[in-house]
């Protein structure tokens, strides 16, 4: 019987070397395969029992977390809840996160490549893992202008540094509260998930940079008149046929002035004129005049068509590949298939007061390890230049003139160098309300700020223009930052 | 008057060559000192049984009180009351089988414990607690086994009583009003609503005596000659009887207890014990065919025997994954695993709870997760000392039938430990056995203690060898 034996006790040892085997697969080989898995809720799980990182404004955490009783460990908290909602977004247990939660998500949870190091560190020394805080370039005051202007109504506004293409301000209406996203009670998380998300007002999308996107309208002749300023053919004393009405070639649309009437009283009127009484027809001439090719151009200088990660990801604003004449004359004012976010015309307004240097908008102030280490520390960024010094300074004029003189007469000032435009989109449905349009910027000393607001009322009231609602929004942020 | 008795050393003046390596044999077969060592080992086990319960509340709950320590000193007493009674009735016995035994079933009960904590259980509810009072019943009736079976050998003598226990036992969760359906499983009987039992855990040493039994006395009628086809000699049929009716009675359980896992360890055990009988390898192709034949037919004929295969094969697969009776639960405890690495995350740290039966079928995983591949090897090797410690009984046993039961016992440990683990990891398709000693159930406790004493009681005939 010992030849048998022999042969099953090597049968066992066979058997045992492949268990051993099949373990060190699963334990060691694949190990790392199985972690990134999205079913490996282990995973998931231990990402929680890290303390995220706090999100940070002004020195004030608007996202942090607190120690909680449960198996999570931590309480992910938004202490001042909807007014940074646009900004932080939400933090949920293995639902999602969206905003800054969501872009940042690696170094709030200290799992960002930067962060390798120190997380070994951590873990040699025996010290509890910790994600880096993210601060914001968020100015508190100019968030509270933002939202307290908004109010209610469904509408964004941004607003961004020139210089250095710090965002200011960020608040898109309706907003949500994040804290009900926090909750450990997955089932109350995926309720309140599904409840926003088919809220007519969708309060999850982000106005400013996401999104629909909307008619820029009259805003939107900032960038034609750019264009017509870089061809070279054009100066803001260019002059332009003055009708009441004017018909589309191959079309029996009318285009007309807001005022039903002609812009200003000459016989022709200038580009100035047409920018400051924000007069449509000049500019559908102007559009049909430049072509689409030049626009298209000049909208891509400003950034149309591309992505951007500001490190949340802007949805690209579109000015349409294909125009008939008549439609090409409509993209002039700002009509027809062109499409903006707020963000998008801000960078616009930026810059025109920045000379003509346009820089990438970033919300990241600076990243800091638990330890205080600086991990990320963004620089400014010229995005391009797209327009020249001399067009820049010629539409600063008109923009000016625009607050003082214009349509936009409610952004004035005291003291302050204020420019802007406003504008009313026609949204192609009829009876739905319009949207009404503030971007500007406001200068005092070396300190400037530029701003886009864009309000879409509940119903569109007679005499409630973009200058009686968006105009005083973009004062108050532009006030608010200048004052800080 | 002439004395009888060779002159003594002491008497002669002259110490001979022989008296002394007499001496020194003596003193190794000194049974006091088997015992010693047994004692030894017995303590290092209950530190590493204790220390491990200790660390799992203090890991998963960052305090200590009393509940891991009474759990460990049950488990030591118990322990201790077998290790007394071998010192009286069996002390030539091997030293090591008991305190391996210790270490996992203390772990096991560690790891059930944590799982409890991890689900809330107190009392009654702890599995746990169940587990230490099985571990009673068990220890007692290994103890009463030991002490009432004194001579193995008249074991032989009920061989066929064996097979017809085995049998009932195996029938019983099909009769109606007894038997209890888990997890799509008929291998339950209920007796009232608080006592639920798997009688085939108990059919297979019943099993592993009969076959021990008839193989000592058949062994040469089945060693004859047969015909020879493609270099290898095949047995005569008439003696392929009792090989059909075991393949049989496997498939039966297959089918109508729907019970994969049994009847692999059934079948595997008997083509051991005949191959050890005889030597021949003729009974290995047969059985392997039989194996290969009534493996394609499940297949081919049963659902659940499909589902099993697609779940292990395609276990990543998202519709498998979320299929009902799908790979959910492998994926989740190789996930469990993976999570642990190589040094896993520490008793009491990690999440194994999320596997379903984490405490039963899974408490491999569990394990893995929480002490690492560095656990999981140690395990192993624990597992493999006991099965070569049964294995050698084969080796050195007096008799044919102290051979055959040895191995075959030591066998079933080993190849339900590759059913089981290779399941959870993947190398074979999951079929549901238990983890012997460690998982939660008081059955299999029960049946593995038995197992162990009846080990010990074959390795006491194995004289003056029980540390070699």
């Amino acid at each position: 019987m010992r030849r048998p034996i022999r042969r099953v006790s090597m049968l066992l040892m066979v058997m045992f070397v492949a268990l051993f085997g099949s373990s060190t697969m699963i334990q060691a080989v694949q190990a790392d395969a199985l972690h990134t898995d999205a079913r490996n809720t282990r995973t998931l799980l231990d990402s929680f029992s890290v303390e995220r990182g706090s999100i940070v404004v002004d020195g004030v955490p608007v996202a942090l977390s607190t120690p909680s009783d449960d198996e999570y460990e931590w309480q992910r908290q938004y202490p001042l809840g909807p007014l940074y909602a646009s900004v932080t977004g939400y933090n949920t247990l293995g639902q999602g996160n969206s905003g800054i939660e969501e872009a940042m998500n690696a170094e709030l949870t200290g799992t960002a490549n930067s962060q390798f190091l120190e997380q070994v560190l951590a873990t040699l020394t025996g010290q509890d893992p910790s994600g880096a805080s993210v601060e914001l370039t968020i100015d508190s005051a100019a968030q509270q202008a933002a939202a307290d202007g908004l109010g209610d109504r469904e509408g964004a506004v941004i607003a961004i540094e020139p210089e250095t293409g710090e965002v200011l301000a960020m608040h898109s209406s309706p907003t949500f509260d994040p804290n009900a996203f926090a909750s450990h009670d997955i089932a109350a998380v995926r309720e309140v998930y599904d409840q926003l998300l088919n809220d007519p007002g969708d309060p999850l999308v982000n106005r400013t940079i996401a999104g629909d996107l909307y008619y820029p309208g009259s805003v939107f002749k900032l960038i034609t008149a750019a264009a017509a300023l870089e061809s070279g053919r054009y100066t803001l004393q260019s002059e332009f046929e003055n009708p009441v009405e004017l018909q589309l070639p191959q079309s029996t649309a009318v285009v007309r002035n807001a005022t039903r009437g002609p812009c200003g009283p000459g016989e022709t009127a200038t580009l100035e004129t047409a920018i400051v009484l924000s007069c449509n027809i000049q500019f559908a001439l102007l559009a049909q005049e430049l072509g689409a090719e030049a626009l298209r151009q000049q909208a891509a200088a400003f950034g149309f068509g591309e992505q951007l990660e500001i490190p949340l990801r802007v949805t690209p604003s579109q000015y349409p590949a294909e125009l008939n004449e008549p439609n090409l004359m409509l993209t002039g004012f700002g009509q027809y298939d062109v499409r903006v976010t707020p963000l998008q015309m801000a960078m616009v307004s930026a810059a025109i007061n920045n000379d003509g240097t346009m820089l990438r908008p970033q919300m990241i102030d600076r990243v800091l390890a638990p330890n205080l280490d600086v991990v990320d520390d963004p620089e400014a960024e010229i995005l391009g230049n797209p327009i020249s010094a001399a067009t820049a300074a010629a539409l600063r004029g008109a923009m000016e003139r625009g607050v003082t003189e214009g349509l936009a007469s409610n952004a004035a000032i005291p003291g302050v160098t204020v420019g802007g435009k406003t504008g009313t989109a026609e949204t192609g449905e009829r009876g739905e309300p319009f949207n009404l349009w503030f971007t500007g910027y406001g200068e005092l000393g070396d300190r400037s700020v530029a701003v886009a607001v864009v309000v879409v009322p509940s119903e569109n009231i007679v005499g409630d223009t973009s200058n009686v609602i968006a105009a005083p929004i973009g004062r108050a942020v532009i006030e608010a930052v200048l004052n800080s | 008057m002439t004395d009888r008795t060779a002159p003594t050393a002491l008497q002669t003046g002259i110490v001979q060559l022989r008296d002394v390596t007499e001496a020194i044999k003596v003193r190794i077969r000194n049974p006091a000192k088997l015992r010693n060592l047994e004692l030894f080992l017995l303590v290092i086990a209950w530190v590493l049984a204790g220390g491990a319960m200790v660390l799992v509340q203090l890991g998963a709950l960052q305090r200590v009180d009393m509940m891991p320590l009474q759990l460990a000193g049950l488990l030591g007493i118990l322990t201790l009351a077998l290790h007394i009674a071998l010192r009286i009735v069996a002390r030539e016995a091997d030293a090591i089988i008991l305190p391996v035994v210790t270490v996992l079933n203390g772990l096991g009960i560690a790891m059930i414990y944590r799982i409890d904590i991890a689900e809330g259980a107190t009392g009654w509810d702890a599995a746990s607690m169940r587990q230490i009072a099985w571990t009673g019943i068990a220890l007692l009736i290994a103890i009463a086994t030991i002490v009432v079976i004194r001579n193995h050998r008249v074991l032989a003598r009920y061989r066929f009583l064996a097979m017809a226990v085995a049998i009932i036992l195996l029938v019983l969760p099909l009769v109606p009003g007894l038997g209890r359906t888990i997890n799509g499983a008929t291998v339950w009987i209920g007796i009232g609503s608080v006592l639920s039992l798997q009688p085939g855990e108990l059919a297979k040493i019943a099993l592993a005596i009969f076959f021990a039994g008839y193989l000592m006395t058949a062994r040469d009628s089945l060693s004859v000659v047969g015909r020879k086809v493609l270099g290898i000699r095949f047995p005569r049929v008439r003696d392929l009887g009792p090989i059909l009716i075991v393949w049989a009675m496997c498939l039966l359980v297959l089918v109508f207890q729907r019970d994969l896992g049994t009847s692999l360890l059934y079948f595997g055990l008997f083509l051991v014990m005949i191959y050890v009988a005889t030597g021949r390898r003729s009974w290995m192709v047969i059985g392997l065919g039989l194996v290969a034949l009534g493996g394609i037919a499940a297949y081919f004929t049963l659902g659940y025997v499909q589902r099993r295969i697609g779940a292990w094969i395609h276990a990543f697969d998202q519709s498998v994954y979320d299929a009902q009776g799908g790979s959910y639960q492998i994926v989740q405890g190789v996930f469990g695993m993976a999570h642990g690495g190589l040094l896993g995350t520490g008793l009491g740290l990690g999440r194994p709870d999320i596997t379903p039966y984490a405490n039963s079928d899974y408490i491999i995983p569990s394990l893995g997760e929480e002490l690492g591949l560095v656990g999981i090897f140690a395990i192993l090797g624990l597992y493999l000392i006991l099965v070569s410690r049964g294995i050698r009984i084969g080796f050195q046993g007096p008799d044919d039938f102290t051979k055959l039961l040895g191995v075959g016992l030591a066998f079933t440990i080993g190849l339900q430990v590759f059913i089981v683990v290779g399941g959870v990891t993947r190398l074979i398709p999951l079929t549901g056995l238990t983890t012997p000693f460690l998982a939660a159930g008081g059955s299999s406790l029960l049946a593995n203690w038995l197992i162990v004493a009846l080990l010990l009681r074959l390795s006491d005939s194995v004289r003056g060898r029980g540390i070699a």
